[in-house]
């Protein structure tokens, strides 16, 4: 049953075709059985999924059950979960039990949704392939000498697998749409505030948005319509009505144009994922889209800008683990002056990556650096927004590549850190503009997945979640799984 | 160029401790970020709005009121060292 999709499954629950608790079994025993080689989950929370999934099938017999209750789903291990260990995938939150349940899993727990455990990701999502977690590499399932991509890994890897029935995600510059496309399933980055951000560990607050991995759009129509919309605890959250994707997906599809930036097909990227890409919009034309050819003048840009925003506002954010109240803390530490203190804290609780962006960010904002970096990389980031503004005036789309390649061997590019950056070259401008984004698999190359994005306008989730599932009824790659786990 | 001094100036301010083997790799790789970025002066943004928000909206403020209650049991939980309720630091003052 775990190649079902969660559309399939929510059916099998309704016509009682399955109980939940034998659908949690399932995919426990899944995790016990494969987890050990590919490091998904950080924490596997077996007993309170059997409870909760007891709990669901009585809600089902009552008769008040959702479209979710039942559903087994892991959960990215920045959320933070009550009772429940939420690591961040860092040494320095190693020991933090959550005392309370961020929003997106308060939501889910609402719908009646089980929760399998808490998945890997790199450390405080900075990371591009999994290798910065404090809890090793997750491996990508189509070839496990590869990352699954970041830092949602443990998250893709997880559904790729069919470990899971789909994940929840975070994307601050591609970290749920880049492992969807190097594990080949499908993950949607809702508009800024769409989704609230409570209890969501911050990295870079104007770009962090919680979104799903899952095999298909109908999932992540069914999924995001439990989470999506307005929460008090979020002021940064959208107070706009959220309308039901999973009903609007089946409205025609028709009279669509889709933007194809040249920008995005240029010398970076592999010629093969080029030419699936290519093939997978001539696949759209044939659904009926019109294509057209744009350029985005500032695109190229869009690397530069994020990584003096991004460590900005991480080096603020993170400067909250201190190890005073909660967090890692340094044996000797208590000993010591209070610089010393913070400084043992925070160098023994951090990893080599997250040290960097800290200290990138405390440059950029260091005095007379602030206006030459931080105010100057917001008003590129305007520059590219406006870009996107123009292009949605004459498209209701924007596609092209997710990745430049497909997923890379583990320990190829750790020693060059502008080469991992350059991962995120096409996914990023979507969060400097606060684009809804998706990638969903379009094909094969060398025997890897490849990822189409496709790009919104504020808010028009319904949509690019529409387009994708049409796509998605005509084509079978996202129902494609790794031979060991099919 | 990021020099191996501007790094100890840096861990100081971002109270971050690295070890002194780490102190050359971290100014290689930090210059080269700083280059990286440093394609952004080239453009010209005369005139440009530096962007707040993505969406271009203010922040939404809530009522006045009390909302939370005392939970320091459950949070000190977390806590490395907590004595009589109050949470353990260095010594700051003599």
């Amino acid at each position: 049953m775990h190649d079902r999709t969660l559309t399939e499954l929510a059916a099998d629950l309704a016509t009682k075709r399955v109980s939940a608790v034998e659908l949690t079994k399932h995919f426990l025993a899944r995790i016990e059985r494969f987890d050990d080689a590919l490091n998904c989950f950080v924490t596997v929370t077996a007993d309170e999924a059997l409870k909760q999934a007891k709990a669901a099938d009585e809600r089902r017999a009552r008769g008040d059950a959702t479209p979710l209750t039942g559903i087994p789903l892991a959960h990215k291990d920045i959320f933070c979960t009550a009772g429940v260990k939420t690591t961040c995938g860092s040494k320095m939150l190693d020991n933090f039990v959550a005392p309370y349940d961020a929003t997106v899993i308060e939501r889910f727990a609402d719908a009646g949704a089980v929760m399998l455990g808490k998945t890997n990701m790199d450390e405080f999502a900075m990371g591009s392939s999994n290798e910065t977690s404090y809890y090793g590499p997750v491996r990508n399932p189509w070839d496990h000498a590869l990352v699954p991509g970041g830092s949602s890994g443990g998250s893709a890897a997880a559904v790729a697998a069919r470990i899971a029935t789909a994940a929840t995600g975070t994307d601050t510059g591609g970290s749920i749409r880049q492992p969807a496309a190097l594990s080949g399933i499908t993950g949607i980055k809702p508009t800024y505030g769409r989704v609230s951000r409570y209890g969501m560990i911050a990295f870079a607050s104007s770009l962090d948005q919680a979104g799903v991995l899952t095999q298909t759009a109908a999932d992540a129509a069914l999924l995001l319509e439990a989470i999506a919309g307005v929460d008090e605890r979020d002021s940064t959250s959208l107070d706009e009505p959220v309308p039901r994707y999973s009903k609007t997906i089946d409205e025609p599809w028709e009279g669509v144009t889709i933007g194809v930036p040249e920008n995005f097909f240029d010398t970076g990227l592999d010629a093969d994922v080029a030419s699936t890409i290519h093939a997978a919009l001539k696949e759209y034309e044939k659904l009926g889209a019109k294509l057209k050819n744009l350029k985005l003048d500032y695109i190229h840009l869009s690397v530069p800008a994020y990584y003096v925003v991004a460590p900005a506002e991480a080096s603020s954010n993170l400067s909250r683990f201190d190890g005073v109240r909660f967090g890692h803390r340094a044996d000797d530490a208590i000993a010591n002056d209070l610089t010393t203190f913070y400084m043992r804290n925070r160098g023994e609780g951090f990893g080599a990556e997250v040290k960097r962006r800290i200290l990138t960010g405390t440059y950029v904002l260091s005095a007379g650096y602030f206006d030459a970096y931080y105010l100057q990389a917001q008003k590129v980031r305007k520059l590219i927004s406006d870009d996107f503004a123009r292009a949605f005036r004459e498209v209701d789309l924007v596609a092209g590549p997710t990745s430049p390649s497909p997923a890379f061997g583990i320990g190829h590019k750790t020693s060059d850190p502008i080469e991992m950056y350059l991962n995120d070259i096409y996914t990023i401008g979507a969060n400097l503009a606060g684009l809804p984004a998706m990638s969903l698999p379009c094909g094969f190359v060398r025997g890897l997945p490849v990822g189409l994005q496709l790009i919104a306008p504020p808010l028009a989730e319904g949509p690019l979640l529409k387009a994708a599932h049409h796509y998605q009824r005509g084509t079978d790659w996202h129902r494609r799984v790794p031979e060991t786990y099919a | 160029m990021i020099t191996e001094e501007d790094i100890r100036r840096l861990c100081r301010l971002a109270r971050v401790e690295i070890t002194a083997g780490e102190i050359a790799d971290a100014s290689a790789k930090l210059s080269s970020i700083v280059a990286m970025v440093d394609q952004l002066q080239a453009v010209d943004t005369k005139g440009v709005a530096p962007m707040a928000h993505p969406l271009d909206r203010a922040q939404r403020l809530r009522d006045d009121r009390v909302t939370e209650t005392d939970r320091h049991e459950l949070y000190q939980r977390n806590a490395p060292l907590v004595e009589r309720d109050l949470y353990l630091v260095p010594k700051v003052i003599e």
